[in-house]
């Protein structure tokens, strides 16, 4: 009996490099605070992730609690910052998106499930002053109870 | 010179470099596609210009009240969360005519004609301590309430639930029945 030719086998194995290659999107930005996604049953996915800011809502990670301690804070990019940096924030994720598609920019709050609203509603009344008005809470979809 | 022919490249390996690499692909990839519940924020009111008061009749707002216990308040009562999708949708339907729930507007839907659309705002208000986990499953309460009134309005009138409508038929029930949430000016809610 012959042996199965293995020729094929880096045809396949490309293929599949290919696939994984054009869906992955590389992590751009470390995690700084932990979260936990609160669950809900009436999700949306997120139609264009490209025309997306994040703001991250939590305690910090365990190595830098000694550091910064354990209240919630906010990151944007990679460092913590205050709710004033958001309009700076804001302003330069603006700027990178062409002019047609400023109108579509998404806000994802991705916040820690036990955050205080207060933080929130700092950041959505900065949001306002900014006007960047579409925004999204991040949650999990819930299985189903 | 030519004669000399060079040996082929031994091309075994080259699954063996694939491999590696779509291993390093298959570590860094996030697949999870993200959801969440979409929101759209009331504009900053103008700072020159007068606060107006929007002359909503009483009847036609529901006030639903977070406090920093996460306990909830919809209209002047204490509810369970799982409570409250009922609530609401009562309140925006109004099937009884009820004159304390809100009042509906004859429109003329491009589409479809008549229809009574209720006038009934939701407003959500919280507290600093309240926790975004309480405030997410209020949310998505709300949303379930307007998601399945749409559902229903469409099985009604279409025959066949809001998702598998098409774009155009989806904006009409849309119409029909909007999403009046009204996420107002922070205040503290802060009844112990």
């Amino acid at each position: 009996m012959p042996g199965i030719s293995s020729g094929s086998l880096s045809d396949i194995v490309f293929m599949l490099l290919f696939f994984f290659m054009v869906t992955t999107q590389l992590r751009s930005t470390e995690d700084m605070v932990t979260v936990k996604l609160p669950e809900a049953s009436e999700v949306i996915k997120l139609e264009r992730k490209d025309l997306a800011s994040y703001i991250n809502v939590g305690p910090p990670v365990k190595h830098l609690q000694s550091k910064y301690g354990t209240e919630s804070r906010i990151q944007l990019n990679d460092s913590f910052k205050t709710v004033s940096d958001i309009r700076d924030f804001i302003a330069a994720e603006r700027d990178a998106m062409s002019e047609g598609d400023r109108q579509f920019m998404t806000t994802v709050i991705k916040a820690d499930q036990d955050v205080r609203m207060g933080i929130i509603t700092d950041i959505k009344q900065e949001l306002r002053r900014c006007s960047a008005l579409k925004i999204m809470y991040q949650s999990r979809r819930a299985s189903e109870d | 010179m030519a004669s000399k022919k060079t040996p082929a490249i031994n091309s075994s390996s080259t699954a063996d470099i694939a491999f590696l690499l779509l291993c390093y692909f298959l570590m860094t990839t996030t697949m999870g596609s993200q959801t969440g519940l979409q929101r759209r924020l009331p504009p900053m009111p103008d700072k020159n210009q007068k606060v107006e008061d929007q002359k909503v009749n009483k009847r036609n707002i529901i006030i639903v009240k977070i406090n920093s216990q996460d306990r909830l308040i919809a209209g002047n009562e204490l509810l369970d969360v799982s409570q409250l999708k009922d609530k609401i949708k009562q309140f925006l339907t109004n099937p009884a005519e009820d004159p304390t729930l809100p009042e509906k507007e004859m429109k003329d839907i491009e589409g479809f004609g008549q229809y009574a659309v209720s006038k009934g705002v939701i407003s959500l208000q919280n507290d600093r301590g309240t926790s975004y986990r309480a405030y997410i499953a209020v949310q998505n309460e709300l949303v379930k309430a307007i998601n399945e009134l749409r559902d229903e309005f469409s099985r009604a009138n279409y025959g066949k639930g809001f998702d598998s409508l098409d774009e155009e038929k989806q904006d009409i029930v849309k119409k029909c029945i909007p999403q009046n949430i009204s996420e107002a000016e922070p205040k503290n809610v802060s009844n112990k």
